[in-house]
This record gives C-alpha cells, sequence and structure tokens, in this order.
C-alpha cells in the first residue's frame, strides 16, 4: 500500500509539472509576439512602443534569453508560488490568487454537494421506480440537464428565482444566499453526468448473477439496490469524481461572470479578456493543482472501497465516453 | 439494451436467424426498421437535419437581413412577425440566429474535425504501436485532461486571439484527449481477441492486420463519441463566445447573441433564453442520437 | 429479517405432497400478448428428498422453467399459462413481494457460475449471514451459525474464510459457498443450476458428492438442471429430459438409458461421451516420423515473481496420429499449445517442427513455416471477425500468402466448405450469423486452406452443445484418415479425448506425469491424477462395464 500511494504521489507530481510546461508553452511560445501582447497591457501606449519600453519589457520577462532558460526561471519562481506580476492589475498574481480563491471554494463545494445529492438521487430513483412511463421519464432527464449552456441555465434561474419570484439575490459574493444560485446553476449539469454515469452503472450491476443471487435469498427490493446495487455500481462513478471536480472548477468561470461574483473565475475571464498572460497561467496551474490532488485523493480512497484492487495492480479505467460539461 | 428499453418492448431478436439472402443487406435493413420505430429518433434526426440546412442555406428559413436596423421596433416580445421578437436595435432575433447558425456550426465541425484527426492518430498510434510511444502518449494526454478544458482553451484563445476560427481550435484540442483514449481503448481490445490472433498465424502482415482487422471492429465507439461531442462542441464554442471570445458584433454567433440580450435580462427575457433554448435542443437532440447509436452497436 | 406466517407456515407445513409441482406450464418472453413462447406445456413434480434432473441443450428451456419456480424470470418474461404449486402454495400469479416469502424457507437456489454469482465487494460471511437471518436468528447468534452453514457446506476453515472476500477463494470454494448460502434458509426444496460446469471435472465430482450427502442428510429435493446427461445419470432419481420448451421423455434413468423412447434422447445419448455409441478414432498411417518434437519446454510468466508453468516437457507427436494434451485448469496444457504455435516463446528449450526451432525462427522463417501447421481456437465466437463474410474469413490465409487470384481462391474456399460440410450458400454470410457449430467448422475450413499437415486444437469442441460435439468430432476424424493430418488436440474432458487420440499425455502443474496410447491409459491409469479424472467422467464408468 505504500509503494502504491508514493507511486501515486509521484505520478501527480509529474503530471502537474507537465500541466506547467504545457501552457508555458501555450502562452509564451505559440503567440507571435508576446512581447507587443503584454505592452498593451503595460499601460497602453499611444503610436509606437519606444526600443526603451521594449527593452524594458524584455528584460523584465526574460524575452532576451532563449526559450530554454526562460522556461527554467519561470519554472524555478513557480516552485516558489511566484507567478510573477499581473500586467492587468499590478498585483502579484500570487496575492491575487489567494484573496481570490476562498469564495470560489465556497461556491465549489456547495456546488459538488448539490452535484451529488442531485445526481445520485435522480439515479437512485430513476432504477428503483417501476412505473414504466416515470422510470422511462427519469431515465432521459439527465440528458436535458447536459445539453443546455451553463450559462443559460444561469441566467434561466436568475430570471425565475431572482425576478420573478424574488427568493435569492442575483449578484453578490456574501452571505449564503448568494451561493445558491450559483452552486445550482453549476451543479446541473455535472449532476446531469453523474446520474447518467450512475444509471448506467445500477442498469448494469443489477443485471449480474450476484443480484439474482441476492434475490434468490429472498432480501427485500429496497436492500437489495442499496446494499448490492448502489455499492457497487458506485465505483466507477467515484473514478469519474475527479473529472467532475475538475468540470465544476471551471464551471465556475461562467457561473461567478454571470453572477457576478468575486472568485478564481470571473478573475480568470477578465485575464483572458485582457490577454494578461502571467495571470492565465497562475490560474491554469492552480486549475490542474486542484484538479491533480482531487485525483490523488481518489486513487488512495479506491482500494479501501474496492478489495479487489490490490496495491500493486492498476485497475482503475479512466475512459471517458460520456462528455464532460466543462466547457460549457 | 438498458432494463429500460426491454421493458418498454424494444428488445430485438436476440438469435440471429441465418437468413437465405447475404447477410449484409439483411442486418441493415432489420436496423432501418428499429430505428424507424423510434419517434424520438426520427425527431431529433430532422431537427439537426433542419439546423445544418439553416447553417448551409439561411435563406431557406429566414428571408430577412439579419442586420437591418429597425430601432422603432425594438424589444417587441415574439409573435408571428417575429419568432423569437426584436432586439435593442429592432432587429428580429430569430433571422439573426440562422444566419448565425453558419458560425456556430462551422466553429463546431472545425473543432470536431481537429479532435477526431488528432485524436484517431494519437489513438491508433498509441494502441498498435505499444510500448514507449503508447507510453509517452498517453503520458500527454493525461496532462491535457488534467488542465480543465476550458481553461485550456482560455490559453489557446488568450496566445492566440480572438475569434470563432481561435475558439474553433481551442475547443477541438480540448476534445482530442477523449478521442485518443476511445481509440486506443478499442484498438488494445481488438488487438487481443481471437481473431487477430488467427490472422496473425495464418499469415497476415501487420499492415494488413490493421486496415482489415482491427479499424474496422474499431471504430464503432468513435462514431458514437463523435456525434455525443458534436453537441458538447456546440456548447463550448457557444461559452467561449458568450464570455467574449469570439466573433465581434454584428455577427449574430449564438453565444453572443445570448451575451448580448443578457443587459436586457429583465424587461425581454426572451432576447437570451430563446436563442439558449434553441441550442440545447440542438445539443440534445445530438445526445439522442448519440445514444442511439450506441445502443445499436451494443446488440450488433 | 424475520419471517412472516406465510413463510412459518410454509418451513413447519405438514404439506405431504410434492414440495414442486407444475402442472402445464408455458413460459413466454416479450410484450405482453405477443410473447414468444419458450416453455410450453410442462408438468412435473418433485416429491419431498427427491432428486429430479432436468437435462437439454441450450435453448431447451431448463433454466427458464427452474428460475420461474422461483419467481426469477428475467425482464420480458412471464407465466402466459399453467401453473406452479410450491409447498402446496399457488405461486404462478403473485407478485415479487409475496414470492420474497418463500425464498430462503421453501427454495433455494444454487446459481449457475460461481466465479460471478457473488457480490464482489462483501465479505463471505456476510453473504452467507443475509440468509442466515432470514431464519429470524437472533442477532448474536448469526456468526455462528454462519460458520456452521459454510462447514456443512465443505468449506474448510470456515471462520477465516468468513472475513475473506470471493476473489481470494477458488471456484470450488465459491460453489461450496453458495450452495451454504443456498442450505442456510433451511428449504425445502434446492434447485441447482448448472453447478459445476464452469468447474474442473474432479472438483465437479467431489461437490456432487457433498451436494448428493447434504441432500440425503436433510432430507431436503434437488432439482438438478444440467446439459451434461452422464451427470443426469450418475445422480438423479428421475430424469427428465427437455428440447425446445417441451418434455420429450422422463423417467427413472436407468431404463431411459436403457431403452430411450425418444429419438432425441436416442440422439443425447449417442452424442454423450461415455454413454453412446463410443467413436473410434482414425486409423494409423503405417509411415511414422515424427513431426513435432518438445525439448525440454519450460515456461515462465511474469517478471517479478515467475511462475512456472512448464516444466521440463519432452513429447513427440507422430504423423497421421492424434496426440491429446488432457489436464485441469492450470496445467499447462493451453501454454505448451500456444507455444508449439510460436505465439509464446519458451523460457529455454525448444519445439521442433519437422526438425525447424519454431521458437528461434524469425518472423520471416515462421512465417513461411506456418503454412504447414495451423491453430484451431477454443472458442469459436471469437475466432472470427464478426465484420467477415465466410468466404474472406476462409480465404484469409490465401490472401495473405498471396495464393492465386480471387477466383481461384473463391474456388478453393468453396471446395473447403464441403470439406466441412457447409454449404456454398453460406459464402455471403457473416460470422454471427452461424450457430457454434458452423462457425467451427468454418475455423477449421480457414485452418486448412494452405493445406498444412499439422493441426493444433485448442479445447476445440468445449464451448458447444453436446449433439453439435459429435458432428465436429466425427469430422475431425474423417478429415485425418481423408488428409493424413496429424492433431495436437487439448482438451480437459477425458470422454472427448477417448474417442479421437492416438496417443495421451497428462499434465498437472506443468509437468507430464503419464503418457501413453490412449487405450492403454483408459484400460490401465497408472497416475494418481488419471484415475481421479477417470473417475471424475460422468457415466464413463457405467458405460465401461457395459462395453466390457
Amino acid at each position: 500500500m505504500l509503494q502504491y500511494t508514493a507511486r501515486r504521489v509521484v505520478q501527480a507530481i509529474a503530471v502537474l509539472w507537465a500541466a506547467y510546461t504545457v501552457s508555458f508553452a501555450v502562452l509564451y511560445m505559440l503567440p507571435s509576439d508576446p512581447v507587443s501582447i503584454l505592452l498593451n497591457q503595460a499601460g497602453g501606449t499611444s503610436g509606437r512602443p519606444s526600443a526603451d519600453q521594449i527593452a524594458q519589457i524584455q528584460s523584465e520577462y526574460g524575452f532576451d534569453d532563449p526559450v530554454v532558460v526562460q522556461y527554467f526561471h519561470h519554472l524555478f519562481d513557480a516552485i516558489q508560488l511566484d507567478f510573477g506580476q499581473s500586467v492587468s492589475r499590478g498585483q502579484s498574481v500570487t496575492s491575487l490568487l489567494t484573496e481570490n480563491l476562498p469564495p470560489t471554494l465556497a461556491l465549489t463545494a456547495t456546488a459538488l454537494l448539490f452535484t451529488v445529492v442531485i445526481g445520485g438521487g435522480l439515479a437512485f430513483l430513476a432504477t428503483y421506480v417501476g412505473w414504466r412511463p416515470l422510470r422511462s421519464f427519469l431515465h432521459r432527464l439527465p440528458a436535458v440537464g447536459v445539453s443546455f449552456p451553463t450559462f443559460w441555465i444561469g441566467l434561466l434561474l436568475i430570471q425565475l428565482f431572482s425576478f420573478s419570484l424574488g427568493w435569492f439575490p442575483a449578484t453578490g459574493s456574501e452571505g449564503i444566499s448568494t451561493l445558491i444560485l450559483p452552486a445550482l446553476t453549476m451543479s446541473l449539469p455535472t449532476a446531469g453526468i453523474l446520474a447518467q454515469v450512475l444509471i448506467r452503472g445500477l442498469d448494469d450491476t443489477l443485471e449480474q448473477a450476484h443480484i439474482a443471487t441476492a434475490r434468490a435469498k429472498g432480501l427485500s427490493r429496497l436492500r437489495i439496490h442499496l446494499k448490492h446495487a448502489l455499492k457497487n455500481a458506485s465505483l466507477p462513478a467515484l473514478t469519474i469524481l475527479g473529472l467532475l471536480v475538475g468540470s465544476t472548477v471551471t464551471q465556475a468561470v461562467v457561473a461567478e461572470t454571470i453572477f457576478s461574483r468575486l472568485g478564481i473565475g470571473r478573475l480568470a475571464q477578465q485575464a483572458v479578456l485582457a490577454q494578461d498572460i502571467p495571470l492565465v497561467q497562475g490560474i491554469v496551474v492552480l486549475a490542474a493543482a486542484i484538479f491533480v490532488v482531487v485525483n490523488l485523493v481518489v486513487d488512495l480512497i479506491y482500494p479501501l472501497l474496492d478489495p479487489r484492487v490490490l496495491p500493486h495492480t492498476e485497475r482503475r479505467s479512466r475512459v471517458r465516453t460520456t462528455p464532460t460539461p466543462e466547457l460549457a | 439494451m438498458t432494463l429500460a428499453d426491454a421493458e418498454l418492448g424494444l428488445l430485438p431478436s436476440s438469435s440471429p436467424t441465418p437468413s437465405d439472402r447475404d447477410g449484409t443487406t439483411g442486418r441493415a435493413r432489420q436496423t432501418l426498421r428499429l430505428l424507424a420505430r423510434r419517434p424520438g429518433f426520427i425527431l431529433a434526426v430532422v431537427y439537426v437535419v433542419l439546423v445544418l440546412l439553416s447553417a448551409v442555406a439561411p435563406r431557406i428559413f429566414a428571408s430577412g437581413d439579419p442586420t437591418q436596423t429597425v430601432p422603432k421596433d425594438k424589444f417587441l416580445s415574439p409573435s408571428l412577425d417575429h419568432l423569437f421578437g426584436t432586439d435593442e436595435l429592432g432587429r428580429d432575433l430569430f433571422t439573426r440566429m440562422v444566419h448565425g447558425s453558419s458560425l456556430s456550426i462551422e466553429a463546431t465541425l472545425i473543432s470536431v474535425g481537429v479532435a477526431v484527426v488528432a485524436g484517431l492518430t494519437i489513438g491508433v498510434l498509441s494502441g498498435y504501436a505499444g510500448g514507449w510511444a503508447d507510453s509517452l502518449l498517453m503520458r500527454f494526454v493525461d496532462v491535457l485532461l488534467a488542465i480543465p478544458s476550458l481553461l485550456l482553451a482560455l490559453a489557446i484563445v488568450t496566445a492566440l486571439g480572438f475569434g470563432t476560427v481561435n475558439v474553433a481550435i481551442a475547443v477541438g484540442v480540448g476534445l482530442t484527449p477523449g478521442f485518443a483514449r476511445i481509440t486506443r481503448a478499442e484498438v488494445l481490445r481488438v488487438k487481443t481477441l481471437p481473431y487477430v490472433e488467427a490472422a496473425r498465424s495464418s499469415g497476415a502482415g501487420r499492415g494488413r492486420i490493421l486496415v482489415r482487422h482491427v479499424l474496422p471492429n474499431s471504430w464503432g465507439p468513435v462514431v458514437v463519441l463523435a456525434v455525443l461531442d458534436f453537441g458538447t462542441a456546440i456548447l463550448a464554442v457557444s461559452s467561449l463566445s458568450f464570455l467574449g471570445f469570439g466573433a465581434p458584433p454584428p455577427q449574430s454567433e449564438w453565444g453572443s447573441l445570448i451575451s448580448a440580450g443578457r443587459t436586457y435580462l429583465v424587461t425581454s427575457p426572451w432576447l437570451t433564453l430563446l436563442p439558449g433554448l434553441a441550442v440545447g435542443a440542438v445539443v440534445y437532440a445530438l445526445n439522442h442520437i448519440g445514444k442511439t447509436f450506441e445502443e445499436i452497436q451494443r446488440w450488433h | 429479517m424475520a419471517l412472516t406466517f406465510a413463510a412459518q407456515d410454509a418451513r413447519s407445513s405438514t404439506h405431504v405432497g410434492p414440495v414442486l409441482e407444475i402442472a402445464g406450464l408455458a413460459v413466454g418472453f416479450g410484450q405482453k400478448g405477443r410473447e414468444r413462447v419458450v416453455v410450453e406445456d410442462l408438468t412435473l413434480a418433485v416429491r419431498p428428498g427427491q432428486v429430479v434432473a432436468l437435462v437439454g441443450e441450450s435453448g431447451s428451456g431448463k433454466s427458464t422453467t427452474a428460475h420461474a419456480a422461483l419467481g426469477l424470470l428475467p425482464a420480458g418474461g412471464r407465466i402466459v399459462g399453467g401453473r406452479i404449486l410450491l409447498g402446496g402454495h399457488d405461486v404462478t400469479s403473485i407478485d415479487d413481494k409475496e414470492f420474497r416469502q418463500y425464498r430462503g424457507p421453501l427454495v433455494g437456489l444454487v446459481p449457475q457460475d460461481p466465479m460471478v454469482a457473488l457480490n464482489p465487494t462483501l465479505r463471505i460471511g456476510e453473504q452467507v449471514a443475509e440468509a442466515v437471518r432470514r431464519r429470524g436468528v437472533p442477532k448474536r447468534s448469526v456468526p455462528a451459525e454462519v460458520a456452521q452453514v459454510l462447514e456443512r457446506a465443505g468449506v474448510d476453515n470456515p471462520e477465516v474464510k468468513a472475513r475473506q472476500y470471493p476473489h481470494e477463494l477458488s471456484g470450488g470454494q465459491r460453489q461450496r459457498v453458495l450452495i451454504a448460502i443456498a442450505l442456510a434458509g433451511k428449504p425445502r426444496l434446492l434447485v441447482a443450476d448448472e453447478p459445476t460446469s464452469a468447474l474442473d471435472a474432479t472438483v465437479q465430482r467431489r461437490i456432487l458428492d457433498h451436494l448428493d450427502r447434504l441432500v440425503a442428510d436433510t432430507g431436503t429435493s434437488l432439482l438438478l438442471i444440467t446439459h451434461d446427461l452422464g451427470v443426469a445419470v450418475d445422480r438423479a432419481d428421475h430424469l427428465v429430459v427437455m428440447s425446445q420448451g417441451r418434455i420429450v421423455e422422463q423417467g427413472r434413468p436407468s431404463e431411459v438409458v436403457a431403452s430411450p423412447q425418444h429419438p432425441y434422447t436416442q440422439k443425447l445419448l449417442d452424442a454423450a461421451p461415455g454413454l453412446g455409441r463410443i467413436r473410434r478414432p482414425a486409423p494409423v498411417p503405417p509411415v511414422d516420423d515424427v513431426v513435432l518434437r518438445f525439448e525440454g519446454v519450460t515456461k515462465d510468466f511474469g517478471s517479478r515473481h515467475p511462475v512456472r508453468v512448464l516444466e521440463n516437457l519432452d513429447l513427440e507427436v507422430h504423423r497421421g496420429r492424434t496426440l491429446a494434451l488432457v489436464g485441469e485448469s492450470g496445467s499447462g496444457k493451453t501454454t505448451a499449445l500456444r507455444i508449439a504455435m510460436g505465439l509464446e516463446k519458451p523460457t529455454s528449450g525448444r519445439v521442433l517442427f519437422d526438425g525447424v526451432d519454431v521458437a528461434s525462427s524469425d518472423r520471416k522463417a515462421l512465417r513461411a513455416l506456418r503454412r504447414r501447421f495451423q491453430f484451431v481456437h477454443q472458442n469459436p465466437f471469437a475466432a472470427l471477425d464478426p465484420k467477415f463474410n465466410v468466404r474472406d474469413l476462409v480465404a484469409e490465409p490465401l490472401e495473405s500468402f498471396g495464393i492465386g487470384d480471387r477466383a481461384s481462391r473463391t474456388a478453393t474456399v468453396t471446395k473447403l466448405l464441403d470439406q466441412v460440410a457447409l454449404p456454398a450458400s453460406y459464402l455471403g454470410r457473416r460470422s454471427s450469423e452461424l450457430s457454434g457449430g458452423q462457425r467451427q467448422r468454418v475455423a477449421i475450413a480457414r485452418a486448412l486452406a494452405l493445406e498444412p499437415e499439422l493441426l493444433l486444437l485448442d479445447e476445440p469442441v468445449s464451448a458447444l452443445d453436446v449433439s453439435v460435439q459429435a458432428q465436429i468430432l466425427d469430422l475431425l476424424v474423417d478429415l485425418q484418415t481423408e488428409l493424413g493430418l496429424t492433431y495436437v488436440l487439448v482438451s480437459h474432458d477425458l470422454a472427448v479425448v477417448a474417442e479421437v487420440s492416438h496417443q495421451l499425455a497428462v499434465l498437472d502443474g506443468g509437468r507430464i506425469v503419464e503418457t501413453g496410447p490412449t487405450e492403454r491409459i483408459f484400460a490401465e491409469p497408472q497416475h494418481a491424477l488419471t484415475r481421479a479424472l477417470l473417475e471424475a467422467v460422468p457415466g464413463l464408468t457405467a458405460s465401461q462395464d457395459e462395453s466390457a
């Protein structure tokens, strides 16, 4: 078990490092002229930038060095949690991230809670209910949640619950009541995904031979559904939990924008609009770090739940066949 | 087939009975007949075809000019004259949507195209070659997955600049890992099947095995994912334009339309809600088609 | 879970009549009103303490009947006619909730495949406890009861095993756990659905013996579902033969075997290895050279903790003869075959085909050599590409080696199909449209396409129905006579082996424990394992006594 843990941790660090490298490659190597992008932000110059200004940007960001050297400079700084200065805001990226993280975490946690409750509950009902019309309706419902753009769901919820009914505020970052609508917005698509995976898992599990054995024992339907079916079907759902968390984090970008909430998501949207390269990179690495940590935790929990996974085998398959709504 | 489908009486005959005719036409006909019995599927296909048609030839559906401003007609709610109402400049929203669909569809096609080509190549190489090539490629795919697709897309858009095509490429890169993994999984599965081994034992070379045995038996799930990801791509592209990174106005890409309507949510909610409904319907229809394909494959 | 009155009544009732009574039963699948009928007009009864065997091939409806008796028909299935009485209670049209009371105290099920019938994420003890609790046993006595029930079912170290998970137990042990679960409720009727077909022959015998004893001790009735006529003949008081949803014959086993009334029963008897007509292997040709030779072949699997699968294998295969490799699962016989084919490389030693070392040949040389010996896979359902039609399947070896043109290849394929007794009209069909036996014929035709001298066959008939097995074995013997082929055949089924092989090698744990001419070994087995294998063949001893 120790060996398994150690290997997983090393893998996690490697993936994080690779994510950093890819984002660096995209942000610093893709653009044809990062200098002018940065210049555009550094106080909006009028007319052509002077040679001095160009030289200043180049030395500050190290563009006069070869790319490889730049990369290692940046990496070295990043390990010490220094991601440079945000060009659009004049603050250090790290401080911006630290300021904006707590509200996003609160929002994400609430959204995850909603996801599990709504998605899990829906899946259980969809497979337990006997009446055919209701059953097939419940089976199709998750697909609806997944089909609509997150931003549209948010706007619909605002229209319904803020403007028409006046139950919850449409904007703001303080207090629990401001959490509800954004969290709900974020959770509906992911709940749809979770429900789909769980429903498929439950339907498959219920057809397996050991369910027939349980029925032959004379156990009640509810007990079989909970103890034998749900427990076994949850294992693959646990596997995609990492993906779900990642997708929830990115949903925050849209949700915070619509509901005008403080947080990493809104920060990201503004950073891209301003083409603020250092800030964007900081956010990308942060998100990757969250994803990696969550998956590590899931990897470590999994053997405790599925006794068949021995420490030296890696049988959690992570092939994703259902589209995730991260991009919505 | 799921329990639901079995109970809904859609169980196909499970034991194939040999017919006197050549087997291929018999099965294709059987499949078509099965599809024809499902009104939901037909409806979904019809809707998607209509949307695709509107992207190619918008004039069939909306004869007006999407850019024509009629200030005196602003903020009209939906009626027979204006199916989706009018916006703040009096432009007919339905016309704008129909004309905007070509942008959205074009972007979606680009992204799915990028993802399929890149993903298939990586997946087939990785799965068939195995060894260190496989490990390397899969590590790369894992990393792409670790960066949430939206953020990856944001990073790409930051670097390349805004606009429909760049958004499309960004989304395409985000979809690639899915195709790579699923192709690889299929290739791995087929590679070890007895009939591939039998072909090898009877003298077939690697190329022949790849082209005649592995590929034809692997593409099933890929098609399903392509259809499903078409919907995902539509959502992603419209999200990115909603956030402001897509085509600049007055181009009426769907996401930008919904974003523009946001300011008037209180007074004229239809500006935002109706276009979104149309988008959701397309995605739902595509989802339905994809799931139907998957079920057909499961009992084939 | 406490019992209701009805269930207690079911258990302690003094109902003296049949434990299970089925009258005119009809079961159908599909939409209500438009069902496809799979069981028709079925009438049988099981008396207290009786063992009734329900025998039939796949599709006969035997499993469906058994499940109907438990109210466990799969989705889409329902009773469309007749009655079922369980311990005197009419259970034909009650709903699942009501039926639950009877499951456990009145009727128990021993399911078919022990590898999948247990919940993989729950401990053994808990799964048995669920059945024990149904009897209303007080909470603190449950662990003791569980241990007791496991022990009675023949599970050694029951306390230790109770804390383990299913994947930590062997197939035979898992089957015993399932028997324990079924018996835990102290039922009056035990339904055993193919209780041993997934297990090795010797394990099968031990479990069936044990089941016999338990049933006799407790006075429980047993309804035994099996496709193996030998098993049924050995163990049942009453034999029921089913075909295509109907009972074709029933009676005392000895009488049915001695004078079968129905032609289908006769067909089953003929096909049953060990019970029916004795098949003779092909005549031995005069020339006696060695086609294939194993020299000190050893194979280890795994790099960190290597498992030795084969040890120092020395074998000779003579032209025109059949050598059978026999052993239980894990004995290494399939690995030996795959090494001979060049699909695996030996860790040490060599395999010589006509003097050429198979393992050390490079790919080109091996490919040229491959024209002379071919492989027939165990599973006819997976060995044919589902996208290919029959013509392309059989012609593929010819295409791979570039032999002839399209027209001549088609002609060759037609000739080959003829040899394996498949009509030419099958050329355009896909493999998914063929039955198991037909697919195996196609696989054999494909193997013959390059006109090889040697065929390596891995369990060529184990995936097929009994009557189809007989046909394929006949075909193989005919082909050997006609074409002078040499066979190396791997099988776990000694009965099959007896009929087609000239030479026999028994493997255990990767070593040969006995080898020699088949007839001699069957008459005078030397090694303990050989004797155990022979004794484990159901029905074989009976027929041997008769023919001796």
